[in-house]
């Protein structure tokens, strides 16, 4: 039987107003097949959106959302999560949104490995307001405002993470929307942040004028720059070039999270526990 | 050099369209932007410029609208002609940084597509971004339609970059209803509107290196006071300086401005005071009412909202006997700043008519002939009874009862 994605859709919001054949659908039906595969129960999820076509992610979820501003998903979110840290948090931005304008709250949210899982949808482009360059717009391209090519040094967003001190650090596209439910299930799962760089399509701001204006051609575009991080590993550093690897990049499991130890703090105030020393953070066998 | 456009005597632009052409036409050294709706396009139509070789000067787009007008204060410091545009969010996000660029006393221009500010999101029109920033020591000009976007960019450096005044200049249009609504513009030559904006000599400009400066610098109780106290009269001081600009480009176009646009006020006894394109509504309404009913309707549109045109609205308001001021964001627990502002002006009067506060359209809600001559109505019998016979502010256009509040006396 297939599957019933009602339940966890606001179904009168329904149809989205997402364009015809956009990858935010894929996206959003990944994400309900993994809550619904691990049984979280929505009235313990809270999804933080912010702004752009991603945004739309807290108006369609079933579950207790929030609408923010452009670029701040993590600082409301990690408000929501130190208040009520036994709770699902998640936050849906875009490339604009999580690391041009909301760039900061990237890295923080990362280097205190707060437990929230932050999924960014990246197509490359500021799709919303028609075709500025974003932060992981590719040189070369095509946009508004860069009518003559784009020059830009563009993000690997994943590396950014990692670098940042996330502890779960995976990529998927909207190609293979099975691997982006997998890839949710294990993240979500992990106790620290998890960022999820999910490369998705947006043939009308960014494929119109890139020689890929339909779907299908912008899917294509998106499968010739990945690469699975096993056959990635084997590769030369020539033949990397302009590839981005798949699959999970990054898994700590032990480095501390950052609500477990707001709790040792609150403790230490209370006089329950001697105060924090940097043997706390010392590495677990 | 950069390739000049030959206009029509009439083009076809929308409000943000108008924009991207007065800034083409300005030669602008920087243009630091980042895309909001419904400002978007008055950077996308100034980017295309850019690209098929119609500017010299530099277009980046940036990181936020922080970094935007951050951007631009760098860059009038450093002694160039500067502006950008945004709306709602990116204003709010920009209003950190529209301290500094008044605070240092920098000519940039600033376009703002008037919208409405978030909770709940929201891209349509009103005015809260302009009354978030109506504290900011910028020059602030109202354009209520297309071509006045147009007009009102022209003037706007000119009258930013008097070297009496050197202050940064915002041109309001609605979001939408002028943004994006074509209307014939009749532009100036790219030749005359240069020749009328003059070119840019700017003052104690970082980039003079025989006399270095610093801007911004931090000083405490010693003289922040006079500091503060000398941007304000730099602000007052615009008022002459914006009369003699408008007067000069009433020569070159033959379109005729004041720092407040008043319609047929001489013998009105009701006066409807708006911002932006309910201007226009508001005078067609005014209109039918004269012309069905007999009702002596004015209106009175202040084109120059800062620095705030007392003598003018007083001198245009106090023959009437009963104003309706019109406020297009939410008044957050108070009345309206139109309303607070008129009153005050009319205070000052010998007859003081009275004063009463509509708030509308917020969020992009249609304010309707039907709805203005309704007001034009009630203020009719606020004159007949020689007292405000409603509460003193009232919301128009709403959905579900009716809400007012703030009692006369009387307890009505």
């Amino acid at each position: 039987m297939a599957f019933n994605y009602d339940n966890y859709l606001r179904v009168d919001k329904m149809p989205t107003l997402w364009c015809w054949g956009c990858g935010d659908g894929v996206i959003l039906k990944s994400f309900i097949r993994a809550i619904d595969e691990l049984g979280y129960n929505k009235d313990d999820m809270c999804v933080v959106s912010g702004i752009g076509c991603s945004g739309r992610f807290s108006s369609y979820i079933d579950c207790n959302t929030v609408h923010t501003t452009h670029g701040r998903t993590i600082a409301f979110a990690t408000g929501i999560k130190l208040a009520n840290p036994d709770k699902k948090v998640f936050c849906i931005a875009g490339d604009g949104d999580a690391l041009a304008i909301g760039g900061n709250h990237t890295i923080h949210g990362c280097r205190r490995n707060i437990d929230l899982n932050f999924i960014l949808i990246n197509n490359f482009i500021y799709g919303l307001t028609n075709s500025q360059t974003s932060p992981t717009t590719p040189k070369g391209f095509w946009t508004v405002t860069m009518q003559k090519g784009n020059i830009d040094p563009t993000f690997d967003a994943c590396k950014l993470a990692i670098a940042a001190g996330a502890s779960f650090v995976g990529r998927e596209s909207v190609t293979d929307p099975k691997k982006i439910e997998k890839l949710f299930i294990k993240g979500f799962q992990h106790k620290g942040f998890s960022f999820f760089d999910i490369f998705s399509n947006c043939h009308i701001n960014l494929g119109r004028k890139n020689k890929m204006a339909n779907a299908m051609e912008n899917l294509d575009w998106i499968d010739s720059i990945i690469v699975s991080k096993t056959k990635f590993d084997k590769m030369s550093e020539e033949e990397r070039e302009g590839l981005f690897p798949t699959g999970v990049l990054h898994h700590d499991e032990n480095a501390p999270e950052y609500s477990d130890m707001y709790e040792q703090v609150r403790l230490a105030h209370q006089g329950k526990r001697k105060n924090i020393t940097a043997a706390d953070f010392a590495k677990k066998a | 050099m950069a390739e000049k456009i030959d206009l029509q005597e009439i083009e076809v632009w929308d409000g943000n369209y108008a924009a991207a052409q007065a800034m083409r036409q300005a030669q602008i050294d920087v243009v630091a932007a980042y895309p909001i709706t419904p400002s978007t396009p008055i950077v996308e139509g100034y980017a295309s410029f850019m690209a098929d070789g119609y500017i010299d000067g530099e277009f980046v787009m940036v990181e936020s609208e922080h970094a935007a007008m951050s951007g631009c204060v760098g860059a009038a410091a450093a002694g160039g002609r500067v502006a950008t545009a945004t709306s709602s969010q990116g204003f709010a996000l920009m209003v950190e940084v529209l301290y500094q660029a008044s605070g240092m006393r920098l000519p940039i221009v600033l376009n703002v597509a008037n919208r409405a500010l978030a909770a709940p999101l929201n891209v349509r029109g009103d005015h809260s971004d302009m009354y978030l920033g109506r504290d900011s020591g910028w020059v602030q000009i109202d354009a209520f339609n297309a071509q006045e976007v147009y007009d009102m960019n022209l003037c706007a450096f000119r009258v930013g970059e008097h070297h009496d005044i050197r202050l940064p200049v915002m041109v309001h249009q609605d979001g939408f209803v002028t943004s994006h609504t074509a209307q014939n513009v009749c532009p100036l030559s790219d030749d005359n509107a240069y020749k009328f904006i003059g070119e840019y000599k700017p003052m104690d400009e970082l980039l003079d290196f025989s006399r270095p400066v610093t801007h911004g610098a931090q000083t405490e109780e010693d003289w922040h006071y006079e500091h503060k106290a000398r941007q304000h009269k730099a602000l007052m001081d615009a008022r002459p300086v914006i009369e003699s600009v408008f007067a000069e480009f009433e020569k070159v176009s033959g379109r005729k401005y004041k720092r407040v646009e008043s319609y047929m006020v001489e013998d009105a006894e009701v006066i409807i005071v708006a911002l932006g394109s309910t201007v226009e509504s508001a005078r067609l309404a005014a209109q039918q009412l004269r012309d069905e009913e007999g009702i002596k309707a004015g209106v009175v549109g202040p084109r120059v909202i800062r620095p705030f045109p007392f003598d003018a609205i007083r001198d245009a308001l106090e023959n009437c006997k009963a104003i309706g001021a019109m406020d297009r964001s939410c008044p957050g627990g108070a009345l309206g700043m139109l309303f607070n502002e008129v009153s005050a002006a009319v205070y000052a009067t010998a007859k003081r008519p009275l004063v009463t506060n509509y708030i509308y359209g917020l969020g992009g809600r249609d304010l309707a002939i039907v709805d203005i001559k309704a007001i034009f109505r009630e203020l009719k019998a606020n004159a007949d009874a020689g007292k405000i016979t409603t509460q003193i502010q009232q919301f128009i256009g709403l959905r579900g009862p009716k809400l007012g509040f703030f009692e006369t006396r009387e307890g009505k």
